[in-house]
């Protein structure tokens, strides 16, 4: 008895331990992030004009890929006339800076730079060439946009790469078209206007930006679709449910057939 | 051979003595009275899955939904009259198969096989009464009988066989060959058809377009041919990378400017294709991974196409907006037995 009496602080202290140090350790992790100590390596009281701030975090965290003046260093490609669009776009989704080395930049869960950051670093990019600005003001108004023509563009311009239900898909050689179910409003109009990666550009002039905001919405939907519920299986169409059915549906079958065949005791 | 003599292949190995194993239902009265529930229980049970199915349609609303776990919000009536109904099927079927294999009598029997052709008697009877059934109808003898039957069972299956035209028409000739695009039809966008202008399209761009009288053509046809075999795709490259082109002289390319127009049929089997990576300027079907090179004149890098994607000549008008040369210059989409 006097032993288990002697333990039980000590568990309780080893309890406490192990609850605070993971919270200290994001809270640490965060104030690294925003006072600069971190990854994007910002001073910690950074400059007020964004555009010298920008320069700084781009000059930090992209220059040694992309060049000084965006010129790009084989094999990374040119950045000066991408535009602000393009580095909202691409370091709002986490995929840059680049991590892990694959076929193509992949999404993060967390992008690695503060919204004011890439705010800062798309200002400052936008002045190294001729590039789409953040489409902010077009993106506006895309609740009210017309779905069913939504739906015809994307069946017609999207679907075939990022699939019916915005799922995403195969393309050559590893490479993928994302699932579009993570993209804000503002990251899916810009992906269409900037092409990113191996998806193709859609002008302004060939998908105006209401046929875009219409797309928008429709990929909204998307999200909630009207649903009968039941397991959706990744809502892939006949592949998942195909495989479901050969390995559940024909291993059913097979046990019935084997107690069928079973002689009786 | 008669059928008393079973036909026995003294080579095959002879069935050999197996001591018959006695179920626990055969000797036991207590264990038959169990399996006998056991049936009549699934039987039961079927009756009342069955019943219940049908109340549920019958006093479920129609929108109803239920949480359940692993499947989430799911429809009432959809799910449990499934469940219950499919159960109960599966009930009735367990008991029969249950009932045989532990009730029904299960003692090991042979039956030997015996010879197929019938004994000489019978063959015999058979020939006689065929003779005398021919001679009687007089078909021998009566000559005009006899032909006149033959000629109108012969043509009996003409009219099957000409009903087969119907599921025509054939493709008349030059059909498959060519496309409503002529020398002059503007290039529209799909879904909206609005006209595009060269400019409008950026290095890297991709404009899924038909061409402008579309509309109108489907509206007089009332079918989606038209469409079927002119959907195109604009794709716009740097000049330089343009490696080569179906067709076009020096001074008056199939390009303009670097903006390319390929059809958006599949040469394999006919999928419509848009999967372009503007990188690396190919061209993927999504059916059977054909990949084409849209920079090098539209060649098969991968896959079982067999021909390239067929290019059309584009220019622009007077104000700006993209206009084909011509038509394509072969036929579109998967090969055909006429095709030269």
């Amino acid at each position: 008895m006097q032993a288990r009496a002697f333990r039980r602080p000590a568990a309780a202290l080893l309890a406490v331990a192990f609850a605070v140090l993971p919270a200290t350790g994001a809270q640490a992790a965060d104030s690294a992030r925003t006072s600069g100590t971190g990854g994007s390596g910002s001073t910690t009281s950074h400059p007020s004009d964004p555009l010298v701030w920008g320069k700084l975090l781009y000059e930090e965290g992209c220059a040694s890929c992309h060049g000084l003046q965006g010129q790009g260093i084989a094999p990374s490609p040119a950045i000066k006339d991408s535009g602000a669009a393009a580095v909202d776009f691409e370091v709002s989704t986490g995929r840059m800076p680049l991590g892990t080395i694959a076929n193509q930049a992949l999404r993060r869960a967390h992008s690695l730079y503060t919204a004011e950051e890439t705010q800062a670093m798309a200002q400052y990019v936008a002045t190294l060439g001729n590039g789409p600005a953040i489409p902010t003001q077009q993106v506006q108004g895309w609740e009210n946009a017309d779905m069913a023509l939504g739906g015809q563009v994307f069946r017609t311009n999207c679907a075939q790469c990022h699939s019916f239900s915005g799922q995403g898909g195969a393309l050559t050689w590893g490479k993928q078209a994302p699932n579009l179910m993570k993209a804000t409003p503002t990251q899916i109009y810009e992906a269409m206007l900037v092409g990113p990666n191996n998806m193709p550009k859609f002008s302004d002039q060939t998908l105006p930006p209401a046929e875009k905001r219409a797309v928008i919405k429709y990929i909204e939907f998307l999200r909630q679709p009207d649903n009968p519920g039941g397991l959706d299986l990744g809502r892939l169409g006949p592949v998942s449910e195909g495989l479901f059915g050969w390995f559940g549906g024909f291993g059913i079958l097979v046990a019935i057939a084997i107690w069928i065949g079973v002689k009786a005791k | 051979m008669t059928q008393d003599h079973p036909a026995i292949d003294p080579s095959r190995p002879q069935a050999a003595e197996v001591a018959h194993e006695w179920r626990a239902a055969d000797l036991d009265p207590v264990a038959e009275r169990r399996a006998e529930r056991q049936v009549a229980g699934l039987f039961g049970a079927a009756t009342l899955l069955i019943l219940a199915s049908v109340l549920i349609y019958g006093f479920t609303d129609y929108n109803a939904t239920v949480g359940v776990p692993l499947l989430g919000d799911v429809n009432v009536i959809n799910v449990f009259m499934g469940l219950t109904f499919g159960l109960g099927v599966f009930c009735i079927g367990a008991g029969a198969i249950h009932w045989a294999k532990k009730l029904m009598p299960d003692v090991e029997v042979v039956e030997d096989r015996h010879p197929l052709t019938s004994d000489e008697e019978a063959r015999a009877a058979f020939a006689e009464t065929f003779a005398a059934g021919v001679a009687d109808s007089g078909i021998l003898k009566r000559g005009i009988l006899r032909r006149s039957l033959l000629g109108a069972m012969a043509l009996f299956p003409l009219p099957l066989i000409v009903l087969l035209r119907d599921l025509g028409p054939a493709p008349t000739h030059g059909q498959l060959n060519h496309t409503i695009w002529r020398a002059g039809t503007r290039l529209v966008t799909d879904v909206t058809y609005l006209p595009i202008k060269a400019a409008d399209v950026p290095v890297g761009g991709l404009v899924n377009a038909v061409p402008e009288n579309l509309p109108q053509v489907e509206e007089q046809d009332g079918t989606l041919n038209a469409r079927a075999k002119s959907v195109i795709i604009v794709v716009r490259l740097n000049e330089r990378d343009i490696i080569a082109q179906q067709g076009g002289t020096p001074s008056a390319p199939w390009d303009y400017q670097g903006i390319l127009a390929y059809s958006k049929v599949c040469t394999h089997v006919g999928c419509p294709i848009s999967l372009y990576e503007q990188r690396t300027h190919h061209l993927l079907c999504p059916c059977h991974q054909s990949t084409f090179d849209l920079a090098d004149a539209g060649k098969v890098v991968f896959g079982p196409a067999a021909r390239n994607m067929p290019q059309l000549p584009i220019t622009v008008d007077a104000e700006g907006y993209l206009i084909a040369r011509s038509d394509f210059q072969q036929p579109v989409g998967p090969s055909f037995w006429e095709r030269a």
